[in-house]
């Protein structure tokens, strides 16, 4: 079947197989592999993406359901120009390591923000609590979204 | 360089020393870096892999046929299949390509299928017919040592061992199966040259020892296999031993197409080695003044079905199971055993981890029997520098500050418990188990020490060259970036011996440089480095001598004030310094395992804190303080990454990480299952640096990856016992072992 939705503010048209998932689409069909896939269950957020204003794991999502939506990739946070807060505070914290989670951080962080400008530490660590990093140990993630948070990055 | 050298400032903060971000964290930010999952290829296949569902089963018949009669499968193999030696390890090689009349560990590859795409490839897997007859798999590792089926036995005896001292604490201590769970799973492409070759672009921590390994099963020469550098999502040793690595080269030649393979995350555990389980059992004996006089140790691990690492890993954790102490009268016998479990081998910490969580615990039990402070017990036994080894008898050559790590620990500042702690940092977390009324807090203390780069008379080498490119500099290595964040300081290396600020690095294939040696045992910065600094250094040298000039910069040479060779002209002459860098030799053990086994140390302690839920047996860490002795801090940021990340893995161990093994089938391969520490579970980590220039490394700096692994994770079993009041002395601690009588 042919799937039409938009993708980081483009429309495109996509043929799906069942029960083939939304991160497959964007990798595969789309050209998008900026989604990373590293548990196919939905526990370690490396495919996040947003779906419908939604923060979800799109390892998890059918492509067939998407008929209609607007989903935003790793691909869609940030601009050709200038990088996001969220990506320029991590880059500037050293909170990129091996880069695999990375793309979910930011999509998960970028949808955070939207939501709560201002979080504190602890509204941080539960909105990425579905994230796993394994490089990290967090500890530079978190300095470089409460700097977002307080305004402080640079 | 004459004496009248004077070096222009740099124009840049990414010299050695400073923090300069990576030059790959931007693609990485966007989603746009390329990891060997998101590699293609004009025409290219997909591969999945057949495993065999028992521990041990002898293989009746395969029938091939099924999958073949598929749409859209061009190729299935089988061992009889291998055009070459039909096995391969690290060490020895002794693990099957393809398992032919047996297999021996639930996950074994028995068949690879190739397929125009990946849904038909994994179907077609499962159409491949194996008759299998089930053998009685040997699971328990004691067991196999009673039947003397080991890969190694490390006998160590130092010292007068009829000494006896006054007071004596013995204790047997359990490491469960911990799994490395790098993001990335294993994936690779092999693309086929057109003239018998192939070229390799593969997860990997060592791409020359990948491309031996296939060279010898593919029946090829050297030169027709390369092996390519390429993205890799972490590492953590998971990906030194060779996997799907000849798989997908025999199905690229077999086919004519490029071949592509990822395994899925449950493949993945079944895939790649493990951290050794491990079994110890521990005799401390000291005088009244807290002095060790005798230690005993039998250190047990677990193999699995084919070497790897094994025999490594067993001197490791023989090798260090006294820990950064000194003692005159040792006994330690290692003996690593073969089963029917999956293959174990490298992981970060890499044996010296196992043995940290008996002996720290034993410390901690000799300074209970003897009234003494934990701390100051360990600072009266602290090694140093000139003293030897307590089991190779090695004397330190290169700084070793125990005593500061030590006492730098001691003196970091305790947090103050909050009364009003938000929820998500009780025990029960967002479960809303605990109250805070409930929740006793403890606070733990470990010491580790392990060596840096290989030991044992390893031929331990990396070359890299540095070469002037049309506005700087390139460093090439086919040593692997596995996120620590080498693309970085070997370029603060280059910088500053060059004196240039524009240097990248590159990563380039097996046939166009010499090995840099494995991304593992924390040598990377240290040996790689080496060899950046060495042909940097000699091709300023070269330069500056070549054209007489007394100073080099971007835009060229200088004499005095003037500039006599621009860049672009210097840039047109080639110029380029290969250095290979060994570090100081080192020995095999004799019969007593004596000997200058290693070529450097590094010791590191933790403090934990954490607070317990002793009812319901739920752990909250709330801080790992360290202190750390790094040599010297060529790039503060990402050792402090080191750091941060390492203590959340030895947490991890410490109090969720386990692989399940049940009669040798893997219960947890999933990561619903196999539990890692997500931002509610991190720490706060507060590091100190402790710099002590002065070994080998460049500009005296030693590897710092696996240090932070090692003591956090009896720092962390310490503090829980301290709140608790349990023995606790097996990791991970279970909620069980904590609330149950």
């Amino acid at each position: 079947m042919i799937v039409e939705f938009s993708v980081n503010g483009e429309q495109v048209s996509a043929p799906v197989t069942l029960p083939g998932s939304l991160l497959d689409l964007l990798r595969d069909g789309l050209g998008l592999p900026g989604s990373k896939d590293a548990c196919e269950q939905g526990e370690c957020g490396s495919c996040s993406v947003i779906l419908d204003g939604e923060l979800v794991c799109s390892c998890l999502v059918m492509a067939a359901d998407v008929a209609g939506s607007s989903v935003t990739t790793v691909e869609g946070i940030g601009s050709e120009e200038a990088l996001h807060p969220v990506q320029e505070a991590m880059h500037q914290a050293g909170a990129v390591q091996c880069g695999f989670c990375t793309p979910g951080f930011v999509v998960a962080a970028a949808d955070l923000f939207e939501r709560n400008p201002h979080p504190t530490q602890t509204e941080i660590r539960e909105a990425l609590a579905g994230n796993i990093c394994r490089c990290t140990g967090y500890g530079a993630i978190l300095r470089a979204l409460e700097r977002v948070a307080t305004g402080s990055a640079q | 360089m004459t004496a009248t050298t004077k070096r222009r400032t740099l124009a840049t903060d990414a010299t050695v020393g400073q923090s300069p971000s990576r030059p790959d964290g931007i693609p990485k930010l966007r989603g746009e870096f390329e990891f060997a999952q998101d590699l293609r290829a004009e025409g290219m296949l997909w591969a999945a892999t057949v495993r065999s569902p028992h521990p041990r089963a002898r293989i009746v018949s395969i029938d091939i046929a099924p999958a073949l009669a598929m749409g859209g499968v061009h190729a299935c193999l089988t061992a009889d299949d291998v055009p070459g030696r039909a096995t391969f390890g690290l060490e020895h090689p002794d693990q099957p390509v393809l398992a032919g009349d047996e297999v021996r560990f639930w996950g074994e590859p028995v068949a690879v299928v190739a397929a125009e795409d990946e849904v038909t490839a994994r179907l077609a897997a499962g159409l491949v017919e194996v008759h299998y007859q089930s053998l009685n798999p040997l699971t328990d590792p004691a067991e196999a040592n009673r039947r003397d089926d080991v890969f190694r036995r490390l006998r160590i005896r130092r010292g007068d061992q009829t000494v006896r001292g006054t007071v004596v604490v013995e204790g047997r201590y359990e490491v469960g199966m911990q799994d490395q769970a790098p993001l990335g799973t294993e994936a690779g492409l092999a693309i086929p040259d057109g003239q018998g070759g192939v070229d390799l672009y593969a997860t990997s921590q060592f791409v020359h020892v990948d491309q031996e390994q296939v060279v010898a099963s593919l029946g090829l020469r050297p030169d027709q296999v390369r092996s390519h550098p390429t993205g890799i999502g972490g590492a953590f040793g998971a990906r030194e031993d060779v996997n799907l690595h000849i798989h997908l080269c025999m199905l690229a030649l077999h086919t004519g197409r490029p071949v592509k393979m990822v395994y899925h995350r449950s493949e993945s555990f079944a895939g790649h080695v493990h951290r050794h389980p491990a079994w110890l059992r521990y005799r401390h004996e000291a005088n009244r003044d807290g002095r060790l006089v005798r230690v005993e140790a039998e250190v047990l691990l677990d193999g699995g079905a084919y070497a790897s690492t094994t025999s490594a890993v067993l001197a490791n954790a023989s090798y260090f199971a006294v820990g950064p102490y000194r003692c005159d009268s040792v006994a330690v016998d290692g003996i690593g055993a073969r089963t029917n479990n999956p293959p174990c081998g490298a992981m970060r910490g890499f044996g010296a981890v196992q043995v940290c969580f008996g002996y720290e615990t034993q410390m901690d039990r000799l300074a209970e029997a003897l009234g003494m402070d934990p701390l100051d017990l360990r600072e009266v036994n602290a090694l140093r520098t000139g003293d030897q080894m307590p089991t190779t008898g090695q004397v330190i050559e290169t700084p070793l500050p125990t005593v500061d790590v030590i006492r730098s620990l001691r003196a970091m500042p305790l947090p103050e418990a909050d009364p009003d702690a938000h929820h998500s940092s009780l025990p029960g977390g967002s479960g809303l188990t605990t109250e805070s009324g409930q929740v006793r807090r403890g606070v733990g203390y470990a010491f580790g020490i392990k060596n840096l780069g290989f030991s044992e008379g390893a031929d331990d080498y990396a070359q890299a060259r540095v070469r002037l490119s049309g506005d700087g500099a390139v460093v090439e290595t086919a040593a692997i970036e596995v996120g620590q964040g080498l693309v970085t300081v070997l370029a603060q290396i280059a910088r500053s011996a060059l004196g240039i600020s524009r240097v990248e690095v590159a990563h380039v294939d097996t046939s166009k440089i010499d090995s840099a040696g494995s991304t593992s045992a924390s040598r990377q910065t240290q040996v790689s480095g080496g060899a950046t600094l060495e042909a940097a250094t000699r091709l300023r040298e070269r330069i500056l001598s070549e054209h007489e000039g007394d100073d080099l910069d971007e835009e060229g040479v200088w004499r005095g004030e003037s500039l006599v060779v621009p860049w672009s002209s210097l840039a047109d002459e080639g110029w380029a310094e290969t250095a290979t860098f060994r570090h100081p030799p080192t020995t095999r053990p004799d019969e007593n395992g004596q000997g200058v086994v290693h070529a450097d140390f590094a010791v590191a302690g933790h403090r934990a804190v954490v607070d317990v839920d002793v009812e319901l047996g739920l752990v909250k860490v709330i801080r790992v303080d360290t202190a750390q002795d790094v040599g010297f801090a060529l790039n503060p940021a990402s050792v402090r990454g080191q750091i941060e990340g390492g203590i959340l893995q030895g947490v991890g161990l410490a109090v969720m990480e386990e692989l399940v093994m049940k009669d040798g089938v893997m219960l947890n391969a999933t990561f619903t299952d196999y539990l890692l520490p997500t931002i509610l579970d991190a720490p706060e980590v507060e590091a100190l640096l402790i710099e002590r220039p002065g070994s080998w490394g460049p500009y005296g700096a030693k590897g710092v990856g696996e240090p932070p692994t090692i003591s956090s994770t009896p720092a962390v079993v310490a503090a829980i016992r301290a709140a608790s009041g349990k023995e606790l002395n097996r990791v991970p601690v279970r909620p069980q072992d904590i609330a149950l009588p």
